[in-house]
């Protein structure tokens, strides 16, 4: 699947909650549940710092795609994290790069990427795009 | 002991003089627990803010139009206030500045200048916010100086001891908070200040979370600098004030240069203006002063005695009920407290409670608030806070208690 055809899926998926306790419980069972990054990968190199909370990045190249992954110490942050890299990992970098990411916005978790949340989530999808620029450039 | 709240303090006719406090938070009545970070603005602040720019601004000191003339009385007249509320000796020792931080900036880069050599030390707490921890940085830096920090114990109180060890005649300064932003701890600045002077050690007071508690007199605690910041006290935010006794402020040199701070100027040499103007370069923050003139004026209408023993219930009452959530640790559980409350509820990260309780219309702060090496110092990334102020009330607290239950049900 695309970027966007994932992205759909999502917003299909999120438009089955009735209220916000609903879409908080699905984000923090994403959160607890997925193993997301090697604890190899959990390192000052690979530390995207928040004020609120931390998140760690890997980006790697598998053929023609890039394979993030990624953790947070914040189970709410690492939710939209789980979130973030269905939509962008195992895609085309070139791709990752150009990506407009609208799902977000409209499955109303907007708040979450604001700069001023200061929770690290804006500068990881930055960082995201950035890898997914210089690994096409790369490939 | 709960302290029962004063005869004739009405709660629910404070709180409707907070517009503020009426409005919704994520569709739900907000329940302000951030007072520490900033506190709400009375109907009197704004309108007093609102009349000034109507009625009567223009520049001050400078014409000599009758509205000038007004508006300068009307910021003057601020100083005065300013002046009764701490109990300065004189006028002449209040200088208005942005903020608490902006205060401690101008002490700590003029005596810098003028007093810091190599081998110096400065000497700060290890619960200091981070705005009186770099600007002394900044000016050790600058000189070849040292900065020592006097350590906190496991109730977040300062180990006096070694502040008594640590106070040698290298010292140049001490600059304490008065109260702990992130601890609630109420330090013993008047001791800390006596055992200083001893040694001819001048010292700074951060006021900024004290002022919204306390009456603060700086002749009977005989600080050199006291400073805060207008909006943490029921004030307009870009106004604070810094005290400073006259001879250390005759002493300094001037921080910003100017219009407004000078008193001739040549191409050759300026010589500059007498306190307070010698520190307050450029047009100042008029309406900014006349809010906060309305704030002391505010709180003088409550009153400190009230204050302090409704607050005094509010943090007693809170301390109790969250100790109904199982698995919660209290940080910072100092002897002498004033009403701020931070903890943390088993592995669960501050960000994830915070951001639950937002979306049941409760503001807390939540993070390192501006304290990353006391943080460090309990191991901990950060806490959740709530801070109370006279407003605040025990619906606000069964709401906490409430929501930290639910959000602790959904995160474990």
């Amino acid at each position: 699947m695309s970027i966007n055809q994932i992205q759909d899926e999502i917003i299909d998926e999120f438009s089955l909650f009735s209220d916000w306790m609903e879409k908080y419980e699905y984000i923090i069972d994403l959160g607890k549940h997925l193993p997301l990054i090697d604890e190899q990968y959990k390192d000052e190199e690979h530390l995207i710092k928040g004020c609120q909370s931390r998140v760690w990045l890997h980006a790697g190249l598998e053929g023609d795609k890039v394979v993030f992954t990624a953790d947070s110490d914040a189970v709410i942050t690492k939710g939209i994290i789980a979130l973030l890299v269905r939509v962008l990992s195992n895609q085309p970098a070139e791709e990752v790069a150009q990506s407009e990411l609208y799902f977000i916005d409209k499955i109303g978790l907007k708040e979450h990427l604001s700069p001023t949340r200061s929770n690290g989530l804006v500068s990881m999808v930055k960082q995201m795009k950035l890898y997914g620029l210089a690994l096409h450039a790369k490939s | 002991m709960a302290v029962t709240a004063q005869k004739g303090f009405d709660i629910e006719k404070l709180r409707s003089d907070f517009p503020l406090l009426q409005t919704n938070m994520n569709g739900k009545p907000i329940a302000f627990l951030d007072s520490a970070a900033s506190s709400q603005k009375p109907n009197s602040v704004l309108q007093a803010m609102d009349t000034y720019y109507r009625e009567k601004h223009a520049n001050v000191h400078r014409g000599v139009y009758q509205l000038s003339q007004e508006a300068t009385a009307a910021y003057e007249n601020a100083r005065e206030l300013v002046k009764g509320f701490i109990n300065a000796p004189s006028a002449r020792e209040v200088i208005f500045v942005r903020g608490c931080t902006e205060a401690i900036n101008l002490v700590a880069a003029t005596f810098g200048r003028r007093f810091l050599m190599a081998g110096d030390e400065v000497l700060i707490s290890a619960m200091e916010h981070h705005s009186n921890i770099v600007p002394w940085q900044m000016a050790c830096e600058n000189k070849g100086a040292t900065l020592k920090v006097i350590p906190v114990n496991e109730k977040g109180e300062l180990v006096m001891d070694e502040f008594d060890r640590l106070l040698t005649s290298k010292v140049k300064i001490v600059a304490v908070t008065h109260v702990s932003n992130t601890l609630g701890t109420i330090n013993p600045v008047r001791e800390i200040i006596e055992k200083a002077h001893a040694k001819d050690i001048p010292v700074l007071v951060d006021g900024a979370q004290a002022i919204p508690h306390m009456q603060v007199d700086v002749q009977e605690l005989d600080a050199d600098f006291y400073a805060f910041s207008g909006h943490k006290m029921f004030g307009p935010t870009g106004i604070g004030v810094l005290y400073g006794k006259e001879e250390w402020l005759n002493a300094l040199p001037p921080y910003q240069g100017g219009g407004e701070m000078i008193e001739t100027v040549t191409f050759e040499k300026t010589t500059y203006n007498e306190l307070p103007h010698k520190f307050e370069a450029g047009t100042p923050d008029i309406a900014g002063t006349v809010g906060l003139g309305a704030a002391i004026e505010y709180i003088g209408s409550v009153g400190y005695p009230a204050i302090h023993a409704h607050e005094a219930e509010l943090l007693d009452y809170a301390t109790r009920r969250l100790q109904e959530v199982e698995g919660i640790r209290f940080i910072g559980t100092a002897r002498e407290k004033a009403s701020v409350i931070s903890f943390l509820v088993g592995g669960i990260h501050p960000y994830d409670l915070g951001t639950i309780l937002d979306k049941l219309g409760i503001a807390v702060r939540t993070g390192h608030h501006c304290t990353q090496p006391l943080m460090d110092q309990f191991c901990i990334p950060g806490t959740v806070r709530a801070s109370f102020a006279f407003y605040n009330n025990k619906t606000d607290i069964d709401r906490l208690v409430d929501g930290v239950k639910r959000a602790v049900e959904m995160l474990r």
